[in-house]
């Protein structure tokens, strides 16, 4: 019995979003029992055209959350952010830590406060929210602007702004 | 019907009584005894800290002096749990600073606690001496320091396993010169390095202490520093355990050891090199306890110590040991009572470690006390299973975990329920059980039918339909938490069997086909249940009733529905009218 079946009950390739042309295989670490789709990543240059993924793809591996069962906290450098949206009465803290990319943290936010956000290279227009963050010299940026680990590591705390104008200021 | 005892005649008798489990019994006698035991109760254990308020317990005994809390569901360790779901002590804190104010101590598992919260502790009890916490998390070592310049006779600070926010190693310099009461300090989950020479004088006034956990940043001369300031500890994590070799630091840290002749626990030895092992040969012959699971030490450098670790009682340790350590093991410790082996390579593909099933036969068939298994293996066969039972029908906790999911017994490609029914047949004390591995609704069956004294039980990637819930619910006369990920029932066993989990402590399910209607019934039939969804994607009304939910969490209570959930858990009002409600209050 296959674990994918039982898993998701979905088949992954089905749901799989992926670049590439039709036919090739490409391989890339999955994470199962919380279905997430393969957005592609975001890159370092807002070129809209640099499409290119990931030089050498990893050997195919799959990873479920929360197996084997062995505490992680074995990464214990914790530092949260404050994530605020405009118009949400709360505060809430993530560890971005707990993200590798802009995917996952995009994602995450999303599940958070309960709306889609749009695609970075379209300057996130079409749901009205853009997020931003402030960086170590308190200056506002836009999510997505710098590659991940600068990103990860100077971000002081979120924003979720909404509204277009907000987004010429920045 | 006789004369009725006096009261302070019963008080006297239950002063012997420590056991809760006892005192629980008593208080159910009548209620006059019920009184007695109440008022004279000073540990109080909660299991659930959402199954009563803080307020009930509080009243209820007033001369409490330690009160133990647990928070998240344990599935929480393996981030099955969102960020935010609860597990907050700041209501208990707040309650007890103001009625009982005599508290001394506070452990915590699984719970959520700020800077605030050790502030108000700091301040409040003014006998405080103890505080453990356990896999806790939301606070930073600034809490920390409060804790250490407030509490004027503290004896024991443990902090095991949480996540700190580190804002970096001040914290210990609070500790005033005044305070000579340590006996217990554990700060080996902080990352940031401590001055050195705090700690040394810390440890130099502390003429009690007795256990001392080390951090990682804490190196090899400091360690050498220390253990010559306290010779008499019986329990230490050392930190890092590796430097490049010197033969003038290696002969000073086994004289160093050689000194600490009370020394029973060894733990730490994180990034531990093989030519510093020797010098902990002194010590192996009185140790009772050993944690290597932070050693990345692979064989044949563990043998030395292994073999010399004659009175070994608990064993903790990574996969790199491999069946040839473990036959070391099995040879010489024949005093294990516990053995934990963990997977060095969580990774799924990457396991290329000769650790097998045979590692823990051969233990199994030696060490006649052992009764405590926690094992992390590739694969298993029917006949281990089968051999380990007979040899240690005596066994209480049974963890196995075979990291493949789906795994059969490898040799005959069957399930293991074969293995499975073995050790609940054999094993007629078992108290915990994990199965893993491949496993058909007969393995649950087999479980329901046997497991007569297991209270708690977890389950993932296992089973064939509603069949395995309805086995455990009818059966498992004594279960009391119950987890299970992963596994393909839905709604009609658990329906069927409502009534069980009143007499549970909690039950998890995430990621099988249970339904949110099923959820409604279940909440409305049972009144003394939370029934709490769980379910990041989509609110469970945005959806046709008989969608599966994510997570369900339920347990059951005295307090009623909680209010302070975050958006993506909803608890089920047992008004219908209300219907789903998700009251969070900041």
């Amino acid at each position: 019995m296959a674990y994918e079946e039982v898993i998701n009950g979905l088949n992954l390739k089905d749901t799989e979003l992926r670049l590439g042309l039709p036919g090739t295989q490409e391989q890339q670490k999955q994470e199962v029992s919380c279905v997430k789709s393969n957005k592609r990543q975001f890159h370092q240059s807002n070129d809209e055209n640099n499409l290119k993924e990931e030089s050498s793809p990893p050997p195919a591996k799959t990873q479920i959350v929360g197996w084997p069962p062995v505490r992680s906290n074995r990464n214990k450098n914790v530092s949260y952010v404050k994530v605020s949206m405009d118009g949400a009465p709360y505060l809430r803290k993530i560890d971005l830590k707990m993200y590798k990319n802009y995917v996952e943290l995009l994602k995450a936010l999303e599940n958070m406060f309960k709306f889609t956000i749009g695609e970075y290279s379209e300057g996130y227009k079409g749901s009205g929210f853009v997020p931003t963050y402030e960086d170590k010299d308190g200056d506002w940026m836009l999510v997505g602007d710098v590659p991940w680990d600068m990103f990860s590591s100077s971000c002081q705390k979120l924003r979720i702004m909404k509204g277009s104008e907000d987004l010429a200021s920045l | 019907m006789g004369l009725p005892l006096p009261s302070k005649v019963l008080e006297h008798i239950l002063s012997f009584i420590d056991s809760n489990e006892d005192r629980n019994s008593v208080s159910l006698v009548c209620k006059s005894w019920f009184d007695t035991e109440r008022r004279t109760r000073k540990r109080v254990f909660v299991g659930n800290c959402y199954s009563v308020s803080p307020v009930t317990v509080s009243r209820r005994f007033p001369k409490m002096r330690s009160l133990t809390l647990k928070g998240k569901p344990h599935f929480a360790d393996y981030n099955l749990v969102p960020d935010g779901w609860g597990g907050y002590a700041w209501p208990w804190i707040e309650v007890l600073a103001k009625k009982n104010p005599l508290l001394e101590e506070i452990r915590l598992k699984r719970m959520v606690i700020t800077d605030e919260c050790l502030e108000m502790i700091a301040a409040s009890f003014k006998e405080f001496k103890a505080l453990v916490l356990v896999s806790c998390e939301g606070f930073t070592t600034d809490g920390i320091a409060a804790i250490a310049a407030t509490c004027r006779n503290l004896e024991v600070l443990e902090l095991r396993e949480c996540i700190v926010e580190d804002l970096g190693g001040d914290w210990l310099s609070y500790f005033p010169e005044s305070l000579t009461s340590l006996v217990s300090l554990d700060f080996s989950c902080l990352d940031s390095e401590v001055k050195l020479s705090d700690l040394e004088r810390l440890v130099s006034r502390s003429p009690n202490l007795k256990s001392l956990k080390l951090n990682r940043a804490v190196t090899l001369e400091g360690l050498e520093s220390l253990l010559r300031r306290a010779p008499q500890l019986t329990d230490l994590g050392t930190g890092s355990f590796s430097a490049e070799f010197e033969p003038e630091m290696f002969s000073k840290l086994s004289k160093a050891f050689a000194e600490c002749k009370q020394l029973k626990s060894l733990s730490g030895l994180w990034d531990v090199i093989p030519e510093y092992l020797p010098a902990l040969y002194s010590v192996c012959p009185g140790l009772t306890s050993l944690n290597l699971s932070y050693a990345t030490v692979r064989m044949p450098d563990l043998v030395g110590i292994l073999r010399r670790c004659w009175k070994l009682q608990k064993l903790w340790v990574m996969d790199l040991i491999e069946d040839k350590g473990l036959q070391t093991v099995a040879m010489r410790c024949k005093d294990l009572r516990e053995l934990r082996v963990f997977p060095s390579e969580p990774d799924l593909d990457d396991v290329s470690v000769a650790l097998t099933e045979e590692g823990l036969v051969t233990v199994s068939r030696s060490c006649r006390k052992l009764e405590s298994i926690l094992y992390f293996c590739v694969q298993f066969t029917n006949a281990a299973l089968v051999t380990i039972s007979r040899y240690r029908p005596n066994i209480k906790c049974f963890r196995l975990c075979v990291i493949e999911p789906f795994a059969p017994d490898h040799i005959t490609r069957e399930p293991l329920d074969e293995g499975f029914r073995a050790i609940v047949e054999g094993c007629k004390d078992l108290r915990r059980l994990s199965v893993s591995g491949l496993l058909t609704d007969k393995a649950f069956e087999y479980i329901g039918k046997h497991a007569k004294k297991v209270r708690m039980l977890s389950i993932a990637f296992a089973g064939d339909s509603d069949l395995m819930l309805h086995h455990l619910l009818s059966g498992c006369e004594g279960l009391k938490k119950l987890e299970i990920r992963d596994c393909p029932f839905g709604d009609s066993a658990l329906l069927e069997h409502a009534a069980k989990l009143e007499t549970m402590r909690s039950l998890w399910m995430s990621s099988c086909f249970v339904s949110f209607g099923a959820c409604k019934v279940l909440s409305q039939k049972l009144p003394k249940l939370n029934v709490e969804v769980i379910d990041e994607m989509y609110p469970p009304e945005s959806r046709p009733e008989n969608s599966p939910v994510e997570r369900i969490y339920i347990y059951r209570t005295l307090a009623g529905p909680r209010l302070d959930m975050p958006e993506f858990v909803w608890t089920i009002h047992k008004n219908p009218e209300v219907g789903v409600s998700n009251l969070a209050i900041k």
